[in-house]
């Protein structure tokens, strides 16, 4: 196993060198770094040239430059990188704009590729286990479109849409006539899809989620929810013991007694800790806290699981203790929610919660108040996260959907089926897992190419990172610039490879690696 | 003897399955070609396609030859595009300024009654008029997306079938190569050339090509590599076939599922790609247009002017999501698996039984 890794390693390291040395020689012979300089009538433009070509070794060629570059980047192996002065950047080291860099567009990605994992997988599994049904004709029909939307041109639409539009939509938050027909009718026509079954039960289901959301919409315009959403001790019960619900749902089903018994207790018990928790964000300030109030709601989950689990104790304190990590995720959201409209008085011009602009509002006192920063990069993300997710997800809608069409038709699911197991267990504990092999491989791939498709949303949204280090130095004809973003989303690709394929041979025991 | 031979027929029959009953004693091309004009939104696609090229290349004509830039015609010292240009039926060009008809440059364009008007897309802050805009970076577009589709499969092709039915150090080389060109995002390599080399339709659409192939190449040389091992490839060697004619006339043909659904679906991202890079300006760049140059040259106009915004985009949708449907419909064609069985269950046929039954009680 070692010496496969660690032959794949040289392979791809080789790769890379081979493929940095082309990036190198394409951008230095893309322009003249010094033109500007070059046409200025400044007096002491003969020194400045001077200068630069000296610290950019422009009077080398670029063939042999690229070494000393190399001999550079090579001192990042023990610990003393040398990438090099990037005259975009106003002659900074590109290491230090590269840092700066990184985290942000980290912080992008790593969102949306999570949700869009999510969602898509979700969406995707449920179209298989619906093939050939409404429903999964209009989810393709939607994720070709997806797929065949220029980001540049959504990104603007979004920004008109989902922040101009909808921020004058939050400032008066009440649901016209026409809104409160159609947004129930549509969302029972989409879980009604979802739901399947026979036209007795979807008459039923259709009718029961138009009635509930309905009734939701109303209830929102009455109490004027949005204008100050908050979700309160009962909502954190509500929404608790709903993620309760689903988890069990997809786990050991309402079957089981005692699993039911314990996992819904965790809704109440979530209620039960809303008022300590408010003490504890009180004196445990900073991420600690929320590190904190997770890590304590899932250990009464265990606890709860391991002391009345009986039988199946071990079985179910695992579900037990995912329901209270969430429900302890749900108590942060609460505490967030509470200094919403602090926040909404902070910003200036106030045009809203939805921003379309860069990643940080710089009155807000970012290090004062975690929640204030917490809801300020929430605010900053939504737009470019967005944006991100519509084509990932209809490209992970499809993959799953034809992963789960695959295995469905494999002959040990009848065989599953055929010894009498429940569907619920069929799908989530045979079909799923083996359908989630292939997905596991592409997620890997993706995400190192996922840096490259932020380049045009962070344009956009005038988002500083990676792309924008990019962009600005290939128009600078920075090549310190450029090959410092080139080496970070190379490394990131080879160590997606190298993921993808340790992955793979760790979920699949039939694969050997040699 | 006639009926032995009825007997005959009939109990090799009973060997194959429902569905290879229904494709019996037809060749490939014929079981393809049904597959794929029973897929009706290929069809539509493959239509409406048809119908944007004509229109694109028909309305503001074409040009041939010369470098894309304007200059100003020494007899009429009207501006004119460098090259031969061969009028179209559109009487408006898209480098000239016209009077701005509508106040703003808002579309003439009506629904009812149905005309489209001097200006049915709009004009710009200029007066440029937007239709003849709009097709002519569509022709653009479309004629990278056909360099790029054409270059990247030949090379795709060329570069995986020889790695896979060679393997050996030829294989390894290759192969090395390919990973070399994947390691660095398209939109980086195709920005860094694009920047050099680029600069209109066939620059670009030509380097597209020459980056693009690489995940086409990896899927002929898995084929190749699974093909090679057949007995049909024993055969012909054994009649004495050489490796070209092996490669050529007796692998290629099986692999070709595989390669038209990838080309297309390259064509497809191919359109995104140019726009892209157009938009960033490292791709097709003013004074010679496409989509995507015109989105971002009126990025900022859409509050004031969205139609400036709406139909390069809308053309950009509508071409990619027909490449598309089109690559979703061979893949369907091509694949032997894909086989509808009409259902039996679900609401509609609960529907349809219950009409029935309502019918067979009056």
């Amino acid at each position: 196993m070692l010496s496969f890794i660690v032959r794949r390693f040289a392979a791809t390291l080789v790769v890379l060198l081979v493929a940095s040395f082309i990036v190198y020689q394409l951008t230095a012979i893309s322009g003249d770094p010094l033109a500007e300089i070059r046409a200025s009538r400044d007096p002491n433009t003969q020194d400045r040239l001077r200068y630069l070509t000296g610290m950019l070794d422009l009077d080398v060629p670029p063939f042999l430059r690229y070494f000393y570059w190399l001999g550079g980047a090579a001192g990042c192996l023990v610990g003393r990188c040398d990438l090099g002065v990037s005259i975009a950047k106003g002659e900074s080291l590109v290491t230090e704009a590269l840092a700066g860099a990184i985290a942000s567009t980290l912080q992008l990605i790593i969102l949306a590729t999570v949700l869009s994992i999510l969602v898509g997988v979700a969406v995707g599994m449920t179209t298989a286990l619906r093939q050939y049904s409404g429903y999964d004709y209009s989810v393709t029909f939607f994720a070709f479109v997806f797929y065949s939307l220029p980001i540049f041109w959504v990104a603007v639409l979004l920004k008109e849409y989902g922040a101009i539009r909808f921020n004058r939509f939050l400032a008066d938050p009440t649901f016209g006539p026409w809104a409160l027909t159609l947004i129930p009718l549509l969302l029972a026509l989409i879980i009604t899809g979802i739901a399947g079954g026979r036209l007795k039960t979807r008459i039923r289901v259709f009718l029961m989620s138009l009635v509930l959301s309905a009734t939701l919409l109303v209830s929102l315009n009455i109490t004027g929810w949005l204008t100050s959403p908050s979700i309160g001790m009962v909502g954190v019960v509500l929404l608790t013991a709903l993620i309760a619900g689903v988890v069990l749902l997809l786990s050991t089903g309402f079957g089981q007694r005692r699993a039911v018994y314990v996992v819904g207790s965790m809704a109440i018990a979530t209620g039960a800790m809303w008022l300590p928790g408010q003490y504890l964000f009180y004196y445990l300030q900073g991420p600690l806290g929320i590190v904190a109030i997770i890590s304590i709601m899932a250990a009464i989950g265990v606890g709860l699981a391991l002391t009345f689990g009986g039988d199946a104790r071990v079985q179910i304190a695992k579900i037990a203790g995912l329901v209270g990590g969430l429900g302890g995720l749900v108590l942060v959201i609460d505490e967030a929610m509470q200094y919403w409209s602090t926040y909404l008085d902070l910003i200036p011009l106030k045009t809203g919660f939805v921003s379309t602009i860069g990643a940080v509002t710089p009155t807000i006192g970012r290090e004062e108040n975690m929640w204030l920063s917490l809801l300020d990069s929430y605010a900053h993300l939504i737009l470019p996260t967005a944006a991100l997710m519509i084509v990932s997800v209809a490209g992970y809608t499809r993959y799953a959907r034809a992963s789960l069409l695959e295995v469905l038709n494999q002959d040990y699911i009848r065989t599953a089926r055929a010894k009498g197991l429940n569907e619920r267990t069929v799908i989530v504990r045979h079909a799923f897992r083996n359908a989630m092999i292939p997905i596991a491989t592409i997620i890997a791939f993706d995400i190192s190419g996922l840096i490259g498709g932020a380049i045009i949303t962070e344009r956009v949204f005038a988002w500083d990172g990676m792309g924008a280090l990019f962009s600005k130095g290939l128009n600078a004809v920075d090549v310190n610039l450029v090959m410092g973003f080139f080496l970070v989303t190379g490394l990131l690709a080879v160590i997606g490879n190298l993921v993808a394929d340790l992955l793979y041979t760790a979920l699949d025991p039939r694969i050997r690696v040699n | 003897m006639a009926k032995k031979k009825r007997n005959d027929d009939t109990q090799l029959n009973s060997e194959i399955s429902i569905e290879q009953r229904e494709t019996e004693g037809l060749s490939l091309g014929t079981i393809v070609r049904r597959r794929f004009l029973a897929h009706r939104a290929a069809i539509a696609s493959l239509i409406a396609l048809a119908v944007i090229t004509l229109l694109a290349f028909t309305s503001v004509g074409i040009v041939i030859g010369g470098n894309g830039s304007l200059i100003t015609d020494p007899n009429t010292g009207r501006l004119a595009v460098d090259g031969f240009r061969v009028p179209g039926w559109w009487t408006y060009n898209w480098y000239e300024n016209y009077d701005i008809l509508n106040p703003g440059g808002t579309p003439t364009m009506t629904l009812w009654p149905l005309s489209p008007g001097e200006h049915p897309f709009g004009q710009d802050t200029l007066g440029k008029d937007i239709f003849a805009r709009v097709m002519r970076g569509t022709q653009q577009s479309l004629t990278v997306i056909f360099l790029v589709g054409l270059i990247s499969t030949v090379l795709g092709v060329v570069i995986g079938s020889i790695a896979g039915f060679f393997r050996g150090w030829l294989d390894s080389l290759l192969m090395r190569f390919t990973d070399t060109i994947i390691i660095i995002p398209t939109l980086v390599l195709g920005a860094v050339l694009g920047r050099t080399f680029g600069g209109n339709a066939w620059s670009l659409g030509i380097l597209l090509g020459l980056i693009a192939w690489t995940g086409l190449a990896r899927l002929v040389r898995a084929e190749f590599l699974a093909l090679r091992e057949r007995e049909f490839v024993d055969a012909a060697r054994v009649a004495g076939a050489s490796n070209f004619r092996i490669i050529f006339r007796h692998i290629l043909p099986n692999s070709i599922g595989v390669i038209v659904v990838n080309a297309t679906l390259l064509m497809s991202a191919a359109i995104l790609i140019e726009t892209s890079l157009s938009f960033l300006g490292f791709g097709i760049t003013s004074p010679d247009i496409s989509l995507g140059q015109i989105i971002s040259e009126y990025n900022e106009a859409f509050k004031t002017r969205p139609w400036l915004f709406w139909y390069p985009g809308l053309f950009i949708v509508v071409i990619a999501l027909a490449i598309n449907f089109v690559g979703d419909g061979l893949r369907d064609a091509f694949d032997p698996r894909q086989r509808r069985l009409p259902r039996t269950d679900g609401a509609i046929q609960d529907l349809k039984r219950l009409i029935g039954k309502r019918r067979a009680g009056k």
